[in-house]
Parts: structure tokens; C-alpha cells; sequence
């Protein structure tokens, strides 16, 4: 056990502190989640870049900074300014999504055209993968795409598309192959929001607030080369990027920031004379919570040790998704409860707390219970990858298609 | 950076695992529990022999010189197998009172002899952590009055660390003048614990630290019940996986169906980032001092609230079988609840932890 980054590292932070310090001021308000970027959000993003602590290791010619990989550099950066309260770099569902799997798996044209502006916040993606019917069994989609005259004419539906309505660009599964077993039917195509036949309506949620949308593809008429990766290999593309939206849910620092506004608000919360973390009841809930958010806390420094090595995170990062999004969602109950009555009062009410936050909290972490592979489908994976269990028989019918897949 | 056991810290898991494998299968733990000894003789002689006895002893009189992470790592694999063998007090708990509190001289007279074996202590702070039943051990010129409750690896004591009412440790021979001793029955025929009640026995006392080293013997115990609650929960959760992928109704092993398979997956998920938590409370009880106390509750009260779940639903992946003696779960099933109890449970521990951080009110 050796927690200790060593001297060259203790350098690094150093710079990073350095860097805080003197332009911290400059940082707009959460400008890694906005949907589309201020003009604010947009500048710091570039000195961001400029500066190497977002988009590090990303190619110098396709607007990153050029650096070598190393996990405890970005480690460090995402420690600084979690601990500074600064906002990083953008990590909208282009930057932390679209740009790792061109990275990986785009043509060098792709590559040019596509990865720069979006690092600069220039050009805002949304992802088109879920389907009305089409969920966590997200392979069965149906959203069709037909080669015409060289492009793909494109119907169908999609859903959950947050940030559609602000978005200039789409990476979106269709089904290209209608003959092919339902993972190899599917491909993953890139394509402006602003082609005619796109329809985006907002998708309110339990929030009252419209975070997602429904998109409607009607003749939408795309050039057959902006396609990643080939025909049919949609689903090897998506996965790709799949296993960087579950890391992306799973941010220790993100948990002991919403613990820290937790414990803040339980010592100014009055109830009578007393303050709500002075109960002792709430208080024991804290404090559970507390050594809960610890325990990931360090499970996040054992994987972190285990990327180092080289070695698969096994178990130990399996659990991350299912944890911690449920974890978020007990600290905002908890916030709730503490405050009583006052709890309830919402949308800008007289008497709210922290703009209803707490509560728009609550209800918006059930929605990443559920999204990014339901708390069922982790449990499928932990048991199934992490334990070795069975797998559920298939239905017949689901079983004639598998053996299809085979063949 | 590395977060984690080292490789000798590896190899010293691998050789107690592969020892009390050999040693302690289920078979022996069942009949050393049905004649009624939490203390195993091979078990013992076995640990003795990889030099576990003088596992903390500084290597200046003759032991290891091991950490509280190693014996952490022990801790957990005498958990997995259920070991009828004393340790935490023994092996770790005694050593380290002499260690932090023991002058000069009682550290070169006694070390020696923990670490060969020639001497087995007890351990007795329970009274520093909760009193209850109104009893108290009061030290009045070099003799102990009073009762000290939940006495650690009670039988076969030569010796006991005894806690008294101001924090202050004593070292009392079990066998002086004015000591009774009363073992108690648990739940958990793998250790034993019992009480000392004291007549003006006389005792050695080691240095008035204001409670110190006692608070410091609190929260390495803590961490190494945490510790064993590990071991235990994780062999809870491979036989409840075992047993689902073996087991067969209505033609299907019943590991395949999703309500089973469920429960082992929100098990595993508990459980995991527990590991994460004892060692870095094990960690920070070796060399992060002031973060130490605090660590030590979140991985004693964390382990008890998780594998509290973990007992009870490997219990019920294992259906009628789990609940029968037959399988032999529950001992692992008690041992985990004594883990869960033992030197605070959760609440008495969150709430000693609220205190440590000044989360209590201050009025």
C-alpha cells in the first residue's frame, strides 16, 4: 500500500494548483454538463486545451494536447479541480463518447473533420441509441437505414436523446441489414440534426423539466461514407463507447461533493432550536452514507492501481454503476428528509432550498438508475461476468435466432 | 500509487489460506464446536508454526514486525475458514498495547514471550467503548475492582490487557489472587469471550496515556472484525453462487433465474468495495494516525450493515438447506454477527464517528 503519487507527480499537481489558482476566477458555473456551451463555457474550454487538462492525451492534430497516456496526470486533474470546486473540461456525449470512438475506430478523414470542433465546443452531439421498443435489450432496434443512390434513407425513432434540440450532429444505430441476426444487422452512422425529415419533441420527465427528447426520422437522407466503422459492425462501435458512458457515471468526487453539500445543509437546516444534524437519527443516516461513499471512494483508488498494473478492474469495477448511482440517490433522500416539510417546496418556491435542487436531484438520479443499463441489466453483468452465473434460458424463439448468429 | 496488498502481503494470505485449508476444514470447525472449544489446538500449532503468534512484535524481540494491514489480511482468512483460533487479541490487540503504552522494560519482558507462544494474553476494553449493566473496572493502587465485560480470546488466557474506567490499560495474570473468570456463551462457537471480575486483583499498569493507547486497541479491533467480516462474507457469497449453479428446480439450475441470481449480484455489489474500505482503515491505522479512528468505524460499521445482508441472503439462495445445520452456514452466519456487535455495532460506531468528525451538537 503506497499512496503516495511520487515527486514527479506532486510537480504535476503543483502546476495544476498553480493553473487553479490563477485562472480558476475565469470559469463559468458548471460548464461541463450545459448542453450548449456559453460563450463563457467555450472559452474556457479552449484554455483548457490550450493547457493540456481536458482532451490531454488526444493528438495534437486533431486538436488535443498531444500528451502521452498516464492515468495518474489525469487523476490529478480531476482530483485539482474537483477540489478547487472548477468546473473541467467539457464532457458532453461528443467529447466523452463520440471523440473516444473515432479515436478508436473512424477513418482518418473522421478523425480531422469531426474530433477538433468538437473538443472546442463548436459542435454539440447527441446519441441516437434507444428506441420506444428498444431498450435494455437495445440490439432489437428498428430504426431502418436503406442504401439509395449513396446514401442511406433513414425512418424510425429514437428516444432519450438529451441535448437533441441544441444539437448540430447525431451518432445514431440503425439497422442496415434486415436479413442479419439482430447484432450484426446494425450500424453506426454520424449525421447533421439539421437534414430535412428530422422531427426532435421534448421529452418531459417526472422532473417536470424536459432533460431528454424523442427524435423522428422520416426519409432522412445521409451520404453512405459517413458511416463508422463498416456496415453491420454498429453494434462492436457502439459498445465502444458504451463502456466510456458507465465510466463516465461512476465519479468518486463527484459523491463526496454531493455528501459535503449534504453534511452543509444538515448544520444549517433549523428545526425548533436544533439544527437537522443534530438528530440523531438523520445524523446516523449521514454517517452510513458517509462510510458508503468512503468505501467507493477507495474502490476507485484500487482501480485506479489496477489500471496502472495493466490489470482489469474485475468485481471491483463491475459494482461502480450500480453503487454509485444509487448511492446519489440515498444522499439526496436523506437531503430531503432532513429538511422535513421544507423538503417538498419546489420551482422556485418562497422558502426553497438551493433552487429544489435536492429534489430535482432525487428524481433525476432515479432516471440513472435506470438509464445506462438499468440497475437489472448491472446485476445481469455482475452475475453473469463477475460471478459466473448462468445465463436466463432463452425463449425458442430467441434461441432459433441465436444459432442463426452462429452459423 | 498502488493501492493494494503488496506481494509478500499476497503470499502471506496465500500461505494462512492455504494453511488453514489443510488445517481447518468445515469438518473440524463443526466438531471442535461440539465439544465446546472456540480454541483449536492443530489450528493453533499450525498459525504458530507460519509465525503468526508474534505476527505484530517488533522483530527486536522476536517477532514479525508486521503491520496492522498484514494482520488485516490474516484476520480476513481466519474469517473465511471460520478458524477456532484466537488472534485479535492474542496476536494483535496485547502486542500492541505493550507496544503503545508498555514501558521499556514490561515491552522486553513480555514481547518476547507473546511472540514465542510462551504467553497468551486476553484482551478486556470493552468497557471503554459502551458500559453496560452498570459494570466498571476501577484501578486503585496497582489493583483492579470491578467486572470487565467481553474479555477477547478469554479461554486459555495466561494473561489479560484490561481496560479500566479512566481508559488506562492494566496487564493482570488470570490466575492472581481476587480474579474470577466467567466465560460467556455466544453465538459464535469459533471464539471465545467472558468476563473478568475482579476483587482488588493486582495488576501491572502500563503508561497513563489519558486513554490513548486503549482508544488506539478500540480502532485496530475494529478494523481487524472488519476484516474478518470480509473473509467471512466472501465465502458466504462463493458457496450462495456455488450452490445456485448446482442446485435444480423446474429444470433449470436456479442460479438462471434472475430472482437468484439477483441476490448474489446485490451481495457481491455490497461486499466489493468493502475490500477497498478495511484496507485503507488498516492503512491509515499504520501510518495516516489522524484519519485512522474515523476509517476504522465507517469499515466496522460498513462490514457489519453489508454482510449483515450478505448472511442472511446466501442464507436464503441456499433455501431449507441453508437454515438446516447440515450445510454448516451458520457458522459463518455467526461469526458475522459477532463481527457486527463486538467493540461497538453499527449505531454505537456511526455515532462515536459523528463525534470524532464534530457532527454531534455542540450545545
Amino acid at each position: 500500500m503506497n499512496l503516495e503519487y511520487g515527486p514527479k507527480y506532486e510537480r504535476f499537481r503543483a502546476e495544476v494548483r498553480d493553473f487553479l489558482a490563477r485562472n480558476g476566477k475565469r470559469a463559468p458555473e458548471s460548464a461541463q454538463r450545459a448542453a450548449r456551451p456559453t460563450t463563457d463555457a467555450v472559452a474556457w474550454q479552449n484554455l483548457l486545451l490550450e493547457h493540456g487538462y481536458t482532451a490531454r492525451t488526444i493528438p495534437r492534430e486533431y486538436g488535443g494536447y498531444g500528451a502521452e497516456p498516464d492515468i495518474l496526470e489525469a487523476r490529478i486533474i480531476a482530483e485539482e479541480f474537483a477540489r478547487a470546486g472548477v468546473p473541467g473540461g467539457l464532457s458532453n456525449q461528443g467529447v466523452s463518447m463520440l471523440v473516444p470512438t473515432l479515436l478508436e475506430l473512424g477513418t482518418e478523414e473522421q478523425k480531422r473533420r469531426w474530433i477538433e470542433p468538437t473538443l472546442r465546443g463548436e459542435i454539440v452531439w447527441c446519441q441516437g441509441y434507444s428506441e420506444p421498443g428498444a431498450g435494455s435489450d437495445l440490439a432489437s432496434l428498428r430504426t431502418s437505414a436503406r442504401e439509395e443512390n449513396g446514401h442511406f434513407v433513414i425512418n424510425g425513432q429514437k428516444i432519450w436523446t438529451s441535448t437533441a434540440r441544441q444539437a448540430d450532429m447525431i451518432f445514431c444505430l440503425v439497422r442496415t441489414e434486415t436479413e442479419a441476426p439482430k447484432h450484426a444487422g446494425i450500424s453506426y452512422l454520424i449525421f447533421s440534426m439539421d437534414l430535412p425529415g428530422i422531427e426532435v419533441r421534448p421529452l418531459k420527465t417526472m422532473t417536470g423539466h424536459a432533460e431528454f427528447n424523442e427524435t423522428f426520422f422520416t426519409d432522412v437522407r445521409v451520404p453512405v461514407d459517413q458511416i463508422v466503422g463498416q456496415r453491420g459492425q454498429g453494434w462492436f462501435v457502439a459498445n465502444a463507447t458504451l463502456g466510456h458512458e458507465r465510466g463516465m457515471l461512476g465519479d468518486p468526487d463527484a459523491l463526496e461533493n454531493r455528501l459535503l453539500a449534504l453534511i452543509r445543509l444538515m448544520q444549517e437546516e433549523q428545526i425548533g432550536s436544533a439544527r437537522a444534524i443534530d438528530n440523531p437519527v438523520l445524523r446516523d443516516r449521514l454517517v452510513a452514507l458517509q462510510a458508503e461513499v468512503a468505501a467507493m471512494k477507495y474502490n476507485g483508488m484500487r482501480l485506479l492501481s489496477n489500471q496502472l498494473k495493466g490489470e482489469s478492474g474485475g468485481m471491483a469495477k463491475l459494482i461502480v454503476k450500480l453503487q454509485s448511482c444509487e448511492l446519489a440517490h440515498q444522499i439526496s433522500a436523506l437531503a430531503i428528509d432532513a429538511m422535513g416539510e421544507m423538503g417538498i417546496l419546489y420551482a422556485e418556491s418562497p422558502r426553497e432550498r438551493e433552487g429544489g435542487v435536492w429534489q430535482w436531484n432525487y428524481m433525476f438520479q432515479l432516471g440513472l438508475i435506470i438509464g445506462g443499463g438499468t440497475a437489472q441489466i448491472q446485476k445481469n453483468i455482475i452475475a453473469e461476468r463477475g460471478l459466473n452465473m448462468p445465463r436466463e434460458p432463452r425463449l425458442a424463439l430467441d434461441a432459433a435466432q441465436s444459432r442463426k448468429e452462429v452459423a | 500509487m498502488d493501492f493494494g496488498l503488496s506481494p509478500e502481503q499476497e503470499m502471506l494470505r496465500d500461505t494462512v489460506g492455504r494453511c488453514l485449508a489443510e488445517t481447518c476444514p468445515l469438518d473440524h470447525v463443526r466438531s471442535c464446536s461440539e465439544t465446546g472449544s472456540a480454541v483449536s489446538d492443530q489450528v493453533v500449532a499450525a498459525l504458530h508454526d507460519i509465525g503468526l503468534t508474534g505476527l505484530l512484535v517488533p522483530e527486536v524481540h522476536g517477532g514479525l514486525g508486521m503491520t496492522l494491514l498484514d494482520a488485516a489480511v490474516v484476520a480476513e482468512q481466519l474469517g473465511r475458514a471460520v478458524a477456532p483460533a484466537p488472534f485479535l487479541a492474542r496476536s494483535v490487540l496485547a502486542p500492541l498495547a505493550l507496544m503503545l503504552a508498555g514501558s521499556a522494560a514490561q515491552q522486553a519482558e513480555w514481547l518476547p514471550r507473546i511472540a514465542s507462544g510462551a504467553v497468551r494474553f486476553g484482551v478486556a476494553i470493552a468497557g471503554i467503548v459502551e458500559e453496560r449493566d452498570g459494570v466498571r473496572v476501577r484501578a486503585e493502587g496497582g489493583r483492579l475492582t470491578g467486572t470487565a465485560l467481553f474479555a477477547l480470546d478469554f479461554v486459555g488466557a495466561d494473561y489479560f490487557i484490561v481496560g479500566d474506567v479512566s481508559g488506562r490499560l492494566h496487564l493482570l495474570a488470570a490466575t492472581s489472587t481476587g480474579v474470577e473468570r466467567i466465560a460467556l456463551q455466544t453465538i459464535d462457537t469459533t471464539r471465545s469471550i467472558g468476563e473478568l471480575r475482579l476483587t482488588g486483583a493486582i495488576a501491572e499498569p502500563l503508561a497513563d496515556d489519558g486513554g490513548l493507547a486503549a482508544r488506539r486497541l478500540r480502532d485496530a479491533g475494529r478494523v481487524l472484525l472488519a476484516a474478518d467480516s470480509l473473509g467471512a462474507g466472501e465465502a458466504m457469497i462463493e458457496k450462495a453462487v456455488a450452490y445456485a449453479g448446482e442446485r435444480e428446480q423446474f429444470g433449470r439450475v436456479i442460479g438462471s433465474f434472475q430472482a437468484v441470481k439477483h441476490m448474489c449480484a446485490e451481495m457481491a455489489a455490497r461486499h466489493e468495495p468493502c475490500r477497498a474500505l478495511v484496507w485503507y482503515a488498516a492503512h491509515a491505522f499504520d501510518t495516516i494516525p489522524e484519519e485512522a479512528a474515523l476509517v476504522a468505524c465507517h469499515a466496522k460499521s460498513l462490514t457489519g450493515e453489508v454482510h449483515r445482508f450478505v448472511a442472511r441472503t446466501a442464507t436464503e439462495v441456499h433455501g431449507g438447506m441453508g437454515f438446516t445445520d447440515l450445510l454448516g452456514l451458520h457458522f459463518w452466519f455467526k461469526r458475522i454477527g459477532f463481527d457486527r456487535q463486538v467493540l461497538g455495532g453499527p449505531e454505537r460506531v456511526r455515532s462515536d464517528a459523528a463525534q470524532l468528525q464534530g457532527l454531534t451538537a455542540t450545545t
